[in-house]
């Protein structure tokens, strides 16, 4: 274990900062509206809110990535590969649930076979996550196994009034640890009695006693067939927002771009909750929205864990709690499924 | 840098073919004048004009055919459109194969076989018709039921009158949905007909087309006493990626693209009925 003071920490970034980009949570804008990844820059404040607006997923899967270029000559094509190695970077203040989002979206990019734009951002990443102080009362990552005193990532740090503790979990984090010199070693429980003050606060949240009993993959036939769909749903405004700010959705859209002297094709976030998504040449396969807003909690609840040994698509960050237009979410849907489900 | 599916590779038009008003069928090699990739009867490829669009298609050419893959592709929208406008020489794009395949080498072994198709829906099970006509050896009798809209619809119809019809372990019977002149064939519906010819109880059963087709021609072989175990089929939903990444294709936890296209009735009806 290792700590530096908090007086320190703008030394610790710079430090960084000269190696290789870093990215940290800094406020968003002057409406406070919470926090965003931004660029390490001189007199950057690192913001302690909990959590960022949009997830960390973007800086492995980002909203829009160029694929391939094509070059067209009459009836000829040319295809250029356009990938490069990617720099070297550093991500600082990822909180638990967004480092646990992290191996959700691995199991599907890093199966075979595997998806090269992602493994290659991945391999050129390291994740400071920072245990939460302050969690809030949408933060229910405890029913889904996270424990927020003790986040996963390459190097996992804490906080106090005047110290940050920094403990490396990879050789890589080690690397980079060592490399900083403003660091002074502390003993290996220096954390502890942070770790239990958090633990504290998580047991007085108000959504930590949400119950999963009713969800997994065997629980397929039972859920997809509930009438309590309809009424869930009804107010859905296929606007997408829960998709966007999840940090575990995944969907894509791959499109092509005439750039005038070329074709780029590009793949960009997409959503299930919209009409288009499944449309195919013998009509569509959802035509409501309640199947579309069921598909997307069905996912995360039943088809996600019947392929991961249990594992749920949630990391209950609480973003979609906090941006859906209608008040509709996860916890709504987990709680009338599971009445009288369990 | 890695190997990468999603970057395709080139594929040049050898050979067209028109087959009905609204399909025509494609001879696809690479650039070397080779097959692009190898692949197993029911797999998929996703062909591509950058800028126009990327689509799924069948590869309705045997695996046992070492020189060329060949897709059989309906008018029907954009992209399709343009390729119906292509001429020899023209370079698509192509990768894959994507998707599971029929169980030629496992389930299949030794079995008698129906195949049961209609209209495009003949395209991927020609793979599997010809493999097996390649394979004698490893087959029972072959018996294929196919239908179309009119004669004029009926795709790949030289190479049934010249080939299947003329091989001794194939039984062809051919139907259209209305009266047509010139044709003296059987007239009507699929699943009618299937009934009507009253097929044998242990074949294994390989059904393609419409979903409505399937449907009604699944109730019928069920009433004739065939079990979902004993029959297959090919799904068709939405596809982007080809590798159960983008989300696009499932039906409850399952890919079609990668799962799939190739289902066992009693296996799809254990899943949500969102297809
Ligand atoms: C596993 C699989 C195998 C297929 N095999 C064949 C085949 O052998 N021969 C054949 O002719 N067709 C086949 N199809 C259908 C073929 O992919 C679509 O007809 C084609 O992509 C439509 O492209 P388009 O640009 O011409 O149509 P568009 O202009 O995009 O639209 C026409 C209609 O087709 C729908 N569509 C667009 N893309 C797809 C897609 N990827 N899948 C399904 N529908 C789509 C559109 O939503 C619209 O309703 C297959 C589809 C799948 C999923
Ligand atoms: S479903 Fe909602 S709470 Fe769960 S990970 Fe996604 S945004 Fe967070
Ligand atoms: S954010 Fe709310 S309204 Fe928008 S798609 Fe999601 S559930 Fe529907
Ligand atoms: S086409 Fe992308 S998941 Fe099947």
């Amino acid at each position: 274990m290792k700590k530096v003071s908090r007086s320190s920490l703008d030394a610790c970034f710079a430090a960084i900062a000269a190696s290789q980009k870093l990215y940290l949570p800094v406020a968003d804008g002057e409406k406070k509206r919470g926090a965003k990844y931004a660029p390490w820059f001189e007199g950057a404040v690192y913001s302690t809110a909990v959590n960022t607006v949009r997830s960390a997923k973007d800086f492995f899967f980002p909203q829009v990535e160029k694929m391939t270029r094509f070059k067209m000559d009459g009836k000829q094509i040319e295809v250029e590969d356009i990938r490069k190695e990617n720099e070297d970077f550093v991500i600082f203040g990822v909180r638990a649930c967004d480092a646990a989002s992290f191996a959700i979206l691995d199991s599907v990019y890093l199966s075979d076979p595997v998806d090269s734009f992602y493994q290659n951002r991945r391999e050129h990443g390291l994740i400071m996550t920072m245990a939460c102080g302050k969690p809030t009362e949408t933060c229910f990552c405890s029913v889904f196994g996270i424990d927020a005193a003790e986040p996963a990532g390459d190097i996992s740090c804490w906080m106090t009034e005047d110290t940050v503790y920094m403990q490396a979990n990879t050789e890589k984090g080690e690397a980079l640890l060592a490399s900083l010199p403003m660091l002074e070693d502390a003993a290996d429980d220096a954390a502890e009695e942070t770790k239990a003050a958090i633990r504290q606060v998580l047991d007085k949240l108000p959504l930590k006693d949400l119950s999963t009993d009713a969800f997994g993959g065997d629980k397929l036939m039972k859920l997809f067939d509930s009438d309590k769909w309809n009424s869930l749903s009804e107010a859905c405004l296929a606007c997408g927002t829960c998709t966007f700010v999840c940090p575990t959705c995944q969907c894509y859209d791959i499109r092509d771009y005439d750039t005038g002297h070329g074709i780029e094709r590009f793949r960009c976030w997409d959503s299930c909750m919209y009409s288009d998504f499944t449309l195919c040449a013998h009509g569509n396969t959802r035509t409501t929205q309640m199947q579309r807003f069921r598909q997307r909690f069905m996912h995360k609840l039943v088809y996600y864990p019947s392929n991961n040994n249990g594992t749920f698509g949630c990391v209950g960050c609480g973003r979609c709690l906090k941006s859906c237009p209608i008040s509709m979410n996860i916890v709504k849907v987990m709680k009338t499924l599971g009445e009288g489900n369990e | 840098m890695k190997q990468e599916t999603l970057i395709p590779k080139i594929g040049v038009v050898t050979d067209i073919r028109i087959d009905t008003p609204d399909v025509k069928t494609f001879r696809v090699v690479g650039l070397d004048g080779k097959k692009v990739f190898e692949h197993m009867p029911g797999q998929c490829a996703m062909l591509s004009i950058p800028g126009v669009g990327e689509g799924m298609f069948s590869i309705t050419s045997s695996p046992t055919n070492t020189e060329f893959m060949e897709f059989s592709i309906k008018k029907c929208g954009c992209l399709t459109s343009w390729l119906h406008m292509m001429e020899v020489g023209q370079q698509v794009t192509i990768r894959g194969p994507y998707g599971n395949a029929f169980p030629v080498t496992t389930d299949f072994q030794g079995k008698d076989l129906l195949f049961i198709a209609g209209g495009i829906g003949l395209a991927p099970l020609r793979s599997v018709i010809n493999y097996c006509r390649d394979k004698k050896d490893e087959f029972g009798s072959l018996h294929i039921i196919y239908g179309s809209r009119s004669k004029d619809d009926l795709v790949d119809y030289q190479e049934i009158l010249d080939e299947w019809m003329t091989d001794d372990n194939v039984r062809v019977d051919l139907t259209i949905d209305r009266e047509q002149e010139g044709w003296d064939g059987h007239v009507g519906f699929i699943p009618n007909f299937v009934k009507e010819l009253k097929p044998d109880l242990n074949r294994t059963v390989l059904i393609c087309g419409p979903p409505i087709m399937i449907k009604f021609t699944l109730d019928g072989l069920k009433e004739l006493g065939f079990s979902e175990e004993q029959v297959y089929t090919t799904m068709e939903l939405r596809m982007k990626c080809g590798i159960g990444k983008c989300g696009r294709c499932n039906i409850g936890d399952k890919y079609v693209c990668k799962d799939g296209p190739v289902f066992r009735f009693d296996a799809l009806s254990e899943l949500p009925n969102e297809y």
